[in-house]
């Protein structure tokens, strides 16, 4: 795997985002700088919005306010590639589909109906990197959730996408599974030139592994290193005491 | 046996429109089961009694013509309100379906002049002609093109929506494409197979297959094969029994979902 240093140049403005559907603000002057090479950890309780702001970014929602992707460099505006990987996809067991198709059918231009061992290779070689080469040929409703997430995941950052957005991807896995997920996810933001965006529940994860913290409550009530939004009093309003301290016991092992 | 029957030119003619048809119908539904429109072409179908109308009324003379402006304006609107999202979208397709039927009976009764129509209900492939059969080899042109050119981004959509936009597909556009060909499709084929039979043909290939597939290529191609083979077998066993060949292809296509359902059960 070639190892790209992270330059620490590019950025993602987002500004002024808000987003209301029919007379419910949902969310309102959000705004952050997200720089490539970091993990930015989206927490807040449920209804916060932290959907809503993914899906915002996508662009699948109506929203004021803009996104901006820019390169410090030398200050130009560029489009902004993003590696999408959802909660989870709704595939049947029987659905006839193996993982070359579906890794196929997002990325590839030859069509599916027919397979070359170029493009099988290619494909193979892209869920190399995350460990999953051996499913190539499995159909897609019979993994598990981890190695599904896996695939998603090679597919995301296939074709080098400036940020990562990831809607709380680690629902339904063990404990041995979210440890690699979120090591997979250090990882990827020391050897690939991209941002991350993370929704989570997992909060000593988030802790131990994320750059920084944005607490969402309909706007970011709290942003910055994960200690520091920790200890905000608008984090204790939303967790508690107990989230803190639980915290803070996992993040000391 | 055979000499006698392809002595017969009608034979020959149903033979080759089998031959166009059957394929289109395994292939188009593939897909057409992997996103769950099941109703929607089955809604399709039954707005042709409406297009005959439509036709009727403005005085063309050439019915399919009216059928298929009239299929693909009510594909459109209903892509179009189901993602309004009001209502649940099987809802929402049967009311459309119902009314739209409802309207081309009433129109096509008048003057209990009914009887001129109820052929469209079963269909005749024997009763194709060379022009006709024209018309199916460019429609076959037609989707075979759009098939290599859009499979991948349709399946990405049926995966899932939101992901498939992010790596820039136009979600939108494809399904209302697609949603075009299925009405060119369904109307350009249904005088021979009939309103009441059409959405089986469309539907059981690929269902049939989708019980023995791990991976597309065998979805499609199975798919095709079985609705090939129901298709062929049909017309000679409907020509040999003096049956209508609608149900006879249907009551095929249903032994082999049948078959591959009890074969495909131990997998």
């Amino acid at each position: 795997m070639k190892k790209i240093i992270p330059c620490g140049f590019h950025c993602i403005k987002i500004k002024d985002l808000g987003v209301s559907f029919g007379d419910q603000q949902v969310l309102e002057n959000i705004n952050l700088h997200i720089h490539c090479g970091q993990i930015s950890a989206v927490i807040g309780r449920n209804g916060a919005g932290k959907s809503t702001f993914v899906r915002a970014i996508l662009d699948e929602v109506p929203h004021t306010g803009e996104i901006l992707f820019k390169n410090k460099m030398d200050n130009t505006i560029q489009g902004l590639r993003i590696g999408y990987v959802p909660q989870t996809v709704n595939i049947d067991r029987t659905t006839p589909l193996s993982v070359y198709d579906m890794f196929q059918s997002f990325t590839g231009k030859l069509p599916i109906l027919v397979k070359t061992k170029k493009e099988h290779d290619h494909v193979k070689e892209a869920l190399a990197e995350f460990d999953v080469e051996h499913l190539i040929d499995q159909p897609v409703g019979t993994l598990s959730g981890g190695q599904l997430q896996r695939v998603l995941l090679a597919m995301a950052v296939h074709d080098t996408p400036n940020l990562l957005l990831l809607d709380e991807p680690v629902s339904g896995i063990d404990k041995n599974g979210m440890d690699a997920f979120y090591e997979k996810m250090q990882y990827l933001k020391e050897t690939h030139d991209l941002a991350i965006i993370l929704v989570s529940h997992d909060l000593d994860y988030v802790y131990k592994y994320a750059d920084n913290v944005i607490l969402i409550d309909k706007t970011v009530t709290a942003a910055g290193k994960p200690k520091h939004v920790f200890e905000s009093d608008a984090f204790k309003n939303v967790f508690g005491k107990g989230a803190t301290g639980e915290v803070e016991v996992s993040a000391n092992v | 046996m055979f000499n006698e029957m392809f002595s017969y030119a009608f034979m020959v003619r149903a033979t080759i429109a089998i031959l166009l048809i059957s394929p289109l119908f395994g292939m188009v539904g593939t897909m057409i089961v992997q996103k769950r429109m099941a109703y929607f072409s089955d809604a399709l179908g039954h707005s042709a009694l409406t297009g005959i109308a439509a036709g009727v009324i403005m005085g063309i003379g050439n019915t399919t013509v009216s059928m298929i402006i009239f299929g693909i304006c009510f594909a459109l609107l209903l892509n179009y309100i189901s993602r309004k999202g009001l209502s649940s979208s099987d809802t929402l397709i049967s009311v459309f379906a119902s009314c739209a039927t409802a309207l081309g009976l009433a129109i096509l009764s008048r003057g209990g002049s009914f009887a001129n129509y109820s052929a469209i209900l079963v269909g005749d492939i024997l009763s194709i002609t060379y022009t006709e059969i024209i018309e199916l080899i460019i429609l076959f042109g037609i989707i075979l093109l759009f098939w290599c050119f859009s499979i991948n981004r349709l399946t990405a959509i049926s995966i899932h929506a939101t992901l498939a936009k992010s790596r820039s597909i136009s979600v939108r556009i494809m399904e209302d494409a697609f949603a075009v060909l299925i009405a060119l499709l369904v109307m350009l084929s249904i005088k021979w197979v009939g309103i009441l039979l059409i959405n089986a043909l469309l539907i059981l290939p690929a269902a049939s297959s989708r019980n023995i597939s791990d991976n597309f290529r065998e979805y499609t191609y199975f798919s095709i094969i079985f609705s090939i083979f129901s298709g062929i077998v049909g017309l000679f066993v409907s020509y040999f029994t003096d049956m209508a060949t609608g149900p006879m292809i249907v009551i095929i296509a249903s032994v082999i979902y049948f078959a591959t359902y009890i074969y495909g059960k131990d997998r």
